[in-house]
C-alpha cells in the first residue's frame, strides 16, 4: 500500500463522515460551532493516531480472542488522557465538549481503524492512517460546524479571535443549532460532497 | 506478518494484564500532572463567580449549610456551599451561596447567587445547566439587571422572586417559551436565600 493511497482515502475517498458514515454521535452532538467541531476533530485524531501506533506495535503479541478487550483498553487510555489535559489546561473548550470527550472512546471510527487498519499494517502506515482518517474527520466536523454557525448563531468563529458575525446582534435560526438543523446539514452536505466526488471522478 | 500469537489462557491473561497494568501506570502520571492545573481551574472558576456576583470585598471564607429546597416532590433538604464576604474591617459585605435545582428544562440547574448583608440579591451567575440554546440557555443573561427580568435589587424577604405568569402574585418575567427555566431558577434562587438567611454555627 502507498502512503499516497492511505492520505487520499483518509481524506476524501473513505472520508469517515461523508462516505464511512461513522461516528455520527459526535459529528451531530458537537459541530453546534466551527470551534467546537474542529476541536472535537483534533481531540479524535490525537486519540486515532495514538491508538493506530499502539495497537500495531502490539498486534502480534496481543491474541486474537481478546484483541477487542485490550484494544479498548488502549483507546480508553488516550481518551482519558485527552480528557484530563483538556480539563487541566483548556477549560473552557472541556466546558463546551464535555460530556463528547469520554465518548470518543467508542466512536467507531477509533475502533474501526484499530479492527480494520492498524492490527493488519506496519506502525508507519497505522500512523498515516490514524493521521488523515482524523483529519478527514476534522474537516467534515468542521464544514458542518461553520454550516450550522452561520445559519443557526449568525456568526463564524465565535469563541476565537477571528470571529465573524454578519447578522448584528439579531438571533439566527435556533433549529440549526439544534438537533434537526444537525440532521439536516448533515443529509443536505453528505449529498452535495458525494455528488462533487462522482462529477469528479 | 508476523506470527500471531497463539489464544491460549496463559496468553489471553498475560497480554491484559500487561496492558492494562501499562495503561493504568500511563494513567497515574498524567493524573499526576494535571491534577494541580485542575483543581486551579475549578478554585478559579469559583473565585471569579463570587467576585461577579458579590460587590467588592476583602476576603471570603467557604462554609457548607443544610436547607430546605422545595421540589416539585415536596421539600427536601439540600447541603449548599456558601462564601461569606468580609471588608477590611472585618464586616459581612455579603454572602454568595451555590445553589442549584434538579428540574430545569435539561435537568440540573446550577448558579451562584450573591446577597449583600440586607438579603438584596446583588448578582448571579449560571455554573452549570443542559438548557436549550437559544431559549432556557438565555437565564444566564434574561435575569441579570439589563435583562427583561432582572432579579437584581430584589429583597426575596420582600418581593416575590417567582415566575409572574403563574398567577400567584410572583415579580419575575419568565423568558419566552422557557418558563419551566424560569420556574427551576426561581427556585434556585429561593433556595439560596434559605442559604443566606442561615446564622454561622447554625445548621438549619
Amino acid at each position: 500500500m502507498k502512503a499516497s493511497d492511505i492520505i487520499k482515502n483518509g481524506l476524501i475517498k473513505e472520508n469517515p463522515t461523508w462516505v464511512l458514515v461513522l461516528g455520527m454521535c459526535p459529528t451531530l452532538a458537537t459541530t453546534t460551532s466551527a470551534l467546537n467541531g474542529l476541536c472535537m476533530g483534533l481531540a479524535t485524531t490525537f486519540v486515532l493516531i495514538m491508538s493506530n501506533i499502539v495497537i500495531s506495535l502490539l498486534k502480534s503479541v496481543v491474541p486474537d480472542k481478546v484483541r477487542i478487550p485490550c484494544f479498548i483498553v488502549v483507546i480508553a487510555t488516550f481518551v482519558t488522557i485527552v480528557q484530563m489535559v483538556m480539563q487541566g489546561f483548556l477549560p473552557s473548550l472541556y466546558e463546551s465538549l464535555g460530556l463528547f470527550i469520554p465518548l470518543i472512546v467508542v466512536n467507531c471510527i477509533v475502533l474501526g481503524r484499530a479492527e480494520a487498519f492498524a492490527s493488519k499494517n506496519n506502525v508507519w502506515h497505522s500512523l498515516l492512517d490514524g493521521l488523515f482518517m482524523g483529519l478527514g474527520f476534522t474537516w467534515a466536523l468542521t464544514l458542518l460546524g461553520i454550516v450550522r454557525e452561520a445559519l443557526g448563531a449568525g456568526t463564524i468563529g465565535a469563541g476565537t479571535k477571528f470571529c465573524f458575525s454578519f447578522i448584528g446582534g439579531a438571533d439566527g435560526m435556533l433549529l440549526f443549532i439544534l438537533a434537526p438543523g444537525g440532521f439536516i446539514c448533515l443529509g443536505l452536505l453528505m449529498a452535495l460532497i458525494n455528488h462533487l466526488r462522482k462529477a469528479i471522478k | 506478518m508476523a506470527k500471531k500469537a497463539e489464544s491460549s489462557l496463559k496468553n489471553m491473561l498475560l497480554s491484559l494484564t500487561l496492558i492494562a497494568l501499562v495503561a493504568s501506570f500511563a494513567l497515574a502520571l498524567v493524573n499526576n500532572a494535571t491534577k494541580g492545573p485542575i483543581e486551579d481551574v475549578n478554585k478559579k472558576k469559583v473565585a471569579d463567580a463570587v467576585a461577579k456576583v458579590l460587590p467588592a470585598f476583602n476576603n471570603y471564607t467557604p462554609d457548607t449549610v443544610t436547607v430546605t429546597m422545595s421540589t416539585s416532590k415536596g421539600d427536601v433538604d439540600a447541603d449548599l456551599v456558601r462564601y461569606t464576604a468580609y471588608d477590611a474591617e472585618g464586616n459581612i459585605v455579603g454572602k454568595a451561596v451555590e445553589s442549584y435545582d434538579n428540574n430545569g428544562f435539561g435537568g440540573r440547574l446550577t448558579a451562584m447567587v450573591g446577597f449583600d448583608a440586607q438579603g438584596n440579591i446583588t448578582g448571579y451567575e449560571i455554573l452549570g445547566s443542559n438548557e436549550t440554546p437559544g431559549l432556557g440557555a438565555k437565564a444566564s443573561s434574561w435575569f441579570q439587571n439589563d435583562g427583561k427580568g432582572s432579579i437584581i435589587g430584589k429583597n426575596p424577604a420582600t418581593n416575590k422572586v417567582t415566575v409572574s405568569k403563574d398567577g400567584d402574585g410572583g415579580e419575575i418575567d419568565a423568558i419566552t417559551g422557557s418558563t419551566i427555566t424560569s420556574r427551576a431558577f426561581c427556585r434556585l434562587v429561593g433556595t439560596a436565600y434559605n442559604a443566606f438567611k442561615v446564622e454561622k454555627g447554625e445548621t438549619k
